[in-house]
């Protein structure tokens, strides 16, 4: 073992009961490691209910209108498919025993005693989607993946790492579920991206989780000069507790990222969604927006941006809704200077519905409850406005369903 | 088509609307006068059933039926409508699905809006940087959508610039009479309208048949529209005050 690993094995054992900075601390070891996957072939000829779960998140069974497909069932990567030379899809594993230089990128971004959970993925080896796109390509459809959760009480451990070469472009689709009857469980996700220079990269996630489900994400992405990283979340069924806190390091000149969130926590769910830029370089620009709901569960939106360099202008935008008499909401954004010539803003607001809005849909003839479904509509609409059309359909009917308490 | 009957309003615990007596008769377009904070728009608001705004006493009777207790969207769903001064922003709500769901999801947005030169606007947040042009061009094409039977116009010409009055004149004008020149056909087929303006430049546009000043909550006044213009546009409305004190 060389002597890198050893340290970064020594420092992961260390932190493996360190809790994490915030949610809920999850008992690892009542989560059993999962057992091995039975292979997909195609996904098409799934059972219906499993192509359902897959639609709702976004991945398409018959991959129409995508280039790649990566399934990843509990720790087992269980189908991929890729038709565009222009691209590299494949496990993380295989991928770092193809490409040897691939080391310099694993575990660069995210480091592995950030919190237990990170220690537990580290020190599990976990697999996960490995993307490239090489220099100068741009892929004509998105790669899809989507990590599923197919047994009870275990814990899914994943690593993934995205890298788009200089002047490429690629758009993904990550859904992230539970196989039907799979109520308790907990996902570990680590995520490392890179954008290189001139670079672009169009991430939408999309969680549908279950009630019983803690999911800890942690996502680092490296954006270089010129490079482009814009992320779409989106949570909008229950789920126990989402902790994550995405951070995008604008590394160069120019540089720039867009994150939008839109979340409804339902009554038992905790979501602390968070998302950070740390501008780096001069000239680099950071747009963060979330737009959450609570129906009755507990909101966190925190956000937070880092100028160190001359020249960085960035937004964030907080927006809360209060749906019910139960729910919480709490913004919290920062905002941090560390040199002069930055430009920081941040907009938030939490409360409920605007009467004198609904009472002007009802002016027209709408009545109370499509007067606030379509307010409750426009207002998570304005977060997802970068989204893959054909994505919108399920989301919206969501968010009616919600609005309506359906 | 409306009656108001003896209408007393409170808005947070103040009476803003006293005693209130004022009729709109089937295609008939009446005006309302009055200074600012006479209670012109708390009328209008009242009328469509805003919340806020407490009927202490007195009823309104529409088409013979007392809605005072009614919904909001109850009151739209019988034809009334409104075409407000202030909208609120509607962040995130497009013009194309509000006009669509006013139609009650039976016309084209698209070819509504053609009809009004208003095309551009579909796929905007409905008011959301709209200037006051746009504004009332806008809440047009939304009432063109609902299509009432009876019209509240609050200032329809103001923020208003010149080129725009010309537009949204002959846009209301359109609405209410659609080609009916006889005041006798107009009573027959035409809708209903009040209107409230501030400059009379609206009824260079609209045949208007009965006006009322309302001041400090009260109607001082009721009579020839045109008439009561011009004694206003003299003597201002402290005179129309005085006048009804002598009585």
């Amino acid at each position: 073992m060389q002597t890198e690993e050893v340290n970064l094995k020594e420092l992961a054992e260390k932190a493996l009961r360190k809790s994490a900075q915030y949610g809920e601390d999850f008992e690892l070891e009542k989560f059993e490691v999962p057992k091995a996957a039975e292979p997909i072939k195609d996904l098409s000829k799934l059972d219906e209910e499993s192509r359902k779960t897959l639609l709702r998140v976004g991945v398409v069974p018959d991959e129409k209108g995508r280039v790649g497909s990566l399934v990843m069932m509990d720790n087992t990567i269980s189908h991929t498919s890729l038709r565009d030379e222009n691209l590299e899809l494949m496990s993380t594993q295989k991928a770092l025993e193809k490409h040897e230089w691939l080391k310099d990128y694993s575990w660069k971004l995210v480091p592995v005693d950030t919190d237990k959970y990170t220690a537990k993925s580290y020190l599990e080896n976990a697999d996960g989607y490995f993307v490239r796109a090489l220099p100068g390509k741009k892929a004509a459809f998105p790669i899809q993946t989507c990590l599923m959760l197919g047994s009870k009480k275990v814990s899914q451990t994943v690593h993934n790492i995205v890298i788009v070469e200089e002047g490429a472009e690629l758009d993904i689709i990550t859904g992230c579920t539970t196989k039907k009857g799979v109520e308790e469980g907990l996902h570990l996700g680590i995520s490392e991206m890179y954008v290189k220079k001139g670079a672009t990269l169009n991430f939408t996630m999309i969680h549908n989780w279950d009630k019983k489900i803690g999911v800890r994400p942690r996502t680092v992405i490296r954006v270089e000069e010129g490079g482009t990283f814009i992320s779409n979340y989106i949570c909008l069924k229950p789920v126990r507790s989402v902790q994550s806190y995405p951070t995008v390091r604008l590394e160069g000149k120019g540089a720039v990222t867009r994150l939008s969130t839109i979340a409804i926590a339902h009554t038992g769910s905790e979501l602390d969604l968070g998302s950070r830029a740390i501008f780096n370089a001069p000239g680099t620009r950071a747009e963060l927006i979330s737009r959450t709901i609570t129906t009755g569960g507990k909101i966190i939106a925190r956000g937070e941006m880092i100028g160190n360099a001359k020249g960085a202008k960035g937004h964030l935008e907080c927006r809360g809704l209060v749906l019910s008499e139960t729910g919480s909401q709490r913004a919290i954004p920062i905002l941090e200077a560390n040199v002069d010539d930055i430009e920081l803003t941040h907009e938030a607001a939490v409360g409920k519905i605007a009467r004198d809005q609904v009472e002007y849909l009802m002016a027209r003839g709408l009545s109370e409850d499509e007067a606030v479904g379509m307010i409750v509509r426009g207002f998570l609409d304005v977060g997802i406005r970068g989204i893959p059309e054909e994505l919108r359909g399920e989301i919206e009917d969501t968010i009616t369903k919600t609005a309506l308490g359906m | 088509m409306l009656k108001i009957e003896n209408l007393t309003v409170e808005v947070a615990g103040k009476i803003l609307l006293r005693d209130i007596n004022l009729e709109v008769g089937k295609g008939h377009t009446n005006v309302l006068f009055g200074p600012n904070g006479a209670g012109k728009s708390a009328l209008m608001r009242t009328i469509m059933g805003f919340s806020g705004y407490k009927v202490v006493s007195g009823r309104i009777l529409f088409k013979g039926e007392d809605i005072t207790e009614l919904s909001v969207d109850e009151r739209a769903r019988k034809g009334i409508g409104i075409m407000m001064q202030r909208p609120p922003d509607m962040a995130g709500v497009r013009l194309r699905e509000l006009v669509r769901a006013a139609s009650g999801e039976k016309m084209d947005p698209e070819v509504l809006a053609r009809a009004l030169d208003m095309g551009r606007f579909l796929d905007r947040d409905v008011n959301v940087g709209f200037s006051g042009g746009e504004i009332k061009r806008s809440e047009l094409l939304q009432l063109a959508a609902q299509g009432p039977d009876f019209y509240l116009l609050d200032e329809p010409e103001s923020g208003v610039d010149l080129v725009s009055i010309e537009q949204v004149g002959t846009m209301i004008r359109g609405m209410l009479c659609a080609g009916i020149e006889c005041a006798g056909e107009r009573y027959e087929k035409g809708k209903s309208a009040l209107i409230i303006t501030h400059t009379g430049q609206v009824l260079d546009y609209v045949q208007a048949d009965k006006g009322y000043i309302l001041c400090n909550g009260m109607v001082m006044c009721s009579g020839n529209p045109l008439e009561l213009l011009s004694e206003i546009k003299k003597r201002g409305y402290e005179e129309c005050v005085r006048c009804k004190l002598k009585r």
